[in-house]
């Protein structure tokens, strides 16, 4: 593998041997990737273990000698989980299409349009992206409270778009400045509206802007706590990531069991999800920081 | 900012016989670019600038849960700095982000150079170190639970066999055993962005600089030092701000592992802000905790502001 590495590539590899490369390259990404790893197979592990070996100190605790589903029949029978996985799902799908919808056509409106104030509307965007929500929640949660909103699925898919709109706003500015102006102008000659042109032309243009934008959205979506955890208290409304923290926790009993098989849960739908479009994630993220 | 918005229905005045008002409004690229900033504006105006402004203003007042307070003026600001937990709070922040973010940048650069050596399997390689970011913080905090746990604990087990320790460690239930292990937690989260975007960042400097400094006979840590770093301090300047933003304002993390304990040891501004403000309902005390955070907040953005103009210098441009 090493003897392949040293003709494929060019540069000043040849100089290193491949007993130091192991040293220098190998060695540590297989530790890091160990540590970042290690939490998720020790949340499968603990899933599948039965109650006496989750607390037996003797044995080999790195493998389960009788797997058992226990812990996901009683988190999928006995608790409201497939509510709250539901609840999720529908809330981080419908905040990221309202962001998505709400995000191309600011970004339309600032890149292209350039209406007089457009540059301050692009620097508030961005300024917008920077407020993190751990300091607007106490006042989020009376202006709910005076919509009326409190304590309903609906609190959070009019919040999540605070923190959506401005990144997919920001990512999708970047995307369609790289679409040529000429592509418009023929378009205009042509008789085209501004919305033809946006739905027609720009949009297929800006799919992967579009994908990067939505998966980016959607996994923040998922993941977020605080909202969720300040703004809604009744059981069945809750999303997965405060309800296996609120509901799965009884005294001072952990039911680890069925905790870890909550959070394993929990993680793979966005875990999946992501794994289909890292590419359009990582160039998301990277693109973002970069702009 | 998005105040124009609400002007939007300017493009009213009555319409020339001729033209429609719809017609009329595709052709003012003002008009229309207001019409198109209606859904963003309203959105943002409502739930993002509005609770900005009621944020800052609620830490004027002593309002609590199902009351609306009275303004008392810098009351709760005397209040909450002779008040030794919100002091005890705000040095865990500092130590929190401080701590942590040099962890994350330092760990997350050496894993960036890692994968930047011409490695197979790059893709899936990035896609496994993107996990902990991904997943739920909520959820990966659980798994960290429970490695902490004071009884079951995994890593005890491991150091007791290595007969390292003789008991196990009390990993969440002392004071800085406490405070190292939530730092571990969002070390652990963190990494992967920092790296990631780093890594963005190396791929765009151009080998043939190395090889220039390779045949001049530059060490590899000469290289580093003057060819990598200079290079990427820009990225650097960005994905360090981000990183101490996320830090300082964390929430999650303390909040399932130790909900601010033990003695408060824990605590950052923002579970003391929802602890005092939510839990506790005195709603004026918890909003001027999270409005005390902007000023820090404001500096990250000044550090990468400053970051960034010297990026555009850089590359000669005027942006």
């Amino acid at each position: 593998m090493s003897k392949d590495d040293a003709t494929d590539s060019q540069g000043m590899d040849f100089l290193q041997t491949s007993g130091r490369r192991w040293m220098t390259t190998y060695i540590p990404i297989a530790l890091f990737l160990f540590v970042l790893l290690f939490p998720f197979y020790w949340m499968g592990i603990t899933a599948f273990k039965p109650n006496e070996e989750l607390l037996a100190r003797d044995g080999n605790p790195f493998w389960v000698s009788s797997p058992t589903l226990a812990h996901f029949k009683k988190l999928l029978f006995d608790t409201e989980y497939p509510a709250w996985l539901m609840n999720t799902m529908l809330v981080s799908v419908i905040a990221t299409l309202v962001s998505l919808f709400a995000a191309v056509l600011a970004a339309y409106a600032i890149e292209r349009l350039r209406f007089k104030g457009s540059r301050a509307t692009g620097l508030g965007i961005f300024l917008a992206y920077l407020i993190p929500p751990s300091i607007l929640f106490i006042p989020l949660a009376i202006v709910l409270q005076n919509l009326g909103l409190f304590n309903t699925r609906w609190a959070l898919v009019f919040t999540y778009p605070t923190f959506l709109i401005p990144f997919c706003t920001w990512l999708l500015m970047g995307y369609f400045r790289s679409i040529p102006y000429e592509l418009e102008e023929c378009a205009l000659i042509d008789g085209a509206s501004r919305w033809e042109i946006l739905v027609k032309i720009i949009l297929p243009l800006a799919v992967p802007g579009l994908i990067s934008a939505g998966i980016f959205a959607f996994t923040l979506s998922w993941n977020e706590f605080i909202y969720a955890l300040t703004f809604v208290s009744d059981s069945e409304i809750k999303t997965v990531p405060v309800a296996v923290v609120t509901e799965l926790v009884e005294g001072d009993v952990y039911h680890w069991g069925p905790l870890m098989a909550g959070a394993l849960l929990g993680s793979l739908p966005v875990a999946i999800f992501y794994s289909f479009f890292v590419e359009y994630y990582v160039a998301g993220m990277t693109g973002a920081v970069k702009e | 900012m998005h105040q124009r918005v609400q002007t939007a229905p300017g493009a009213t005045a009555p319409a020339r016989p001729q033209m429609s008002m719809l017609e009329r409004l595709q052709n003012n690229r003002n008009a229309l670019g207001l019409v198109f900033m209606v859904p963003a504006g309203v959105l943002l105006l409502l739930f993002l600038t509005y609770p900005l402004g009621l944020g800052v203003w609620l830490g004027f007042t002593d309002a609590k849960i199902g009351r609306a307070g009275v303004f008392v003026g810098l009351e709760n600001y005397e209040f909450l700095f002779g008040d030794s937990v919100t002091r005890l709070a705000l040095f865990n922040t500092l130590f929190y982000t401080f701590i942590a973010s040099i962890l994350k940048f330092v760990l997350g650069l050496w894993l960036a150079i890692l994968m930047n050596q011409r490695l197979k399997h790059t893709t899936l390689l990035r896609a496994i170190v993107l996990l902990p970011w991904i997943v739920p913080t909520a959820l990966s905090a659980i798994a960290f639970w429970w490695i902490f746990d004071s009884q079951f604990s995994i890593v005890s087990w491991i150091l007791v066999k290595l007969g390292l320790i003789d008991g196990y460690i009390d990993f969440l239930g002392d004071p800085w055993n406490a405070r190292f292990s939530t730092i571990a937690a969002n070390v652990w989260r963190g990494i992967p962005f920092v790296a990631i975007s780093l890594l963005a960042g190396l791929q765009t400097i151009s080998p043939s600089l190395y090889e220039a400094a390779a045949i001049d006979g530059a060490t590899p840590w000469q290289q580093f030092r003057n060819v990598t770093l200079p290079l990427l301090t820009p990225i650097i300047a960005v994905v360090m701000t981000f990183s101490v933003l996320f830090t300082f304002t964390d929430f999650q993390l303390i909040y399932v592992l130790t909900r601010g304990g033990p003695l408060n040891s824990t605590h950052l501004m923002a579970t003391l802000a929802f602890q005092r403000g939510i839990s506790g309902g005195a709603i004026g005390e918890g909003a001027a905790i999270a409005t005390a955070m902007v000023p820090f907040l404001l500096g990250a953005i000044m550090f990468s502001y400053f970051g960034l103009q010297r990026r555009a210098w850089q590359q000669g441009g005027d942006k």
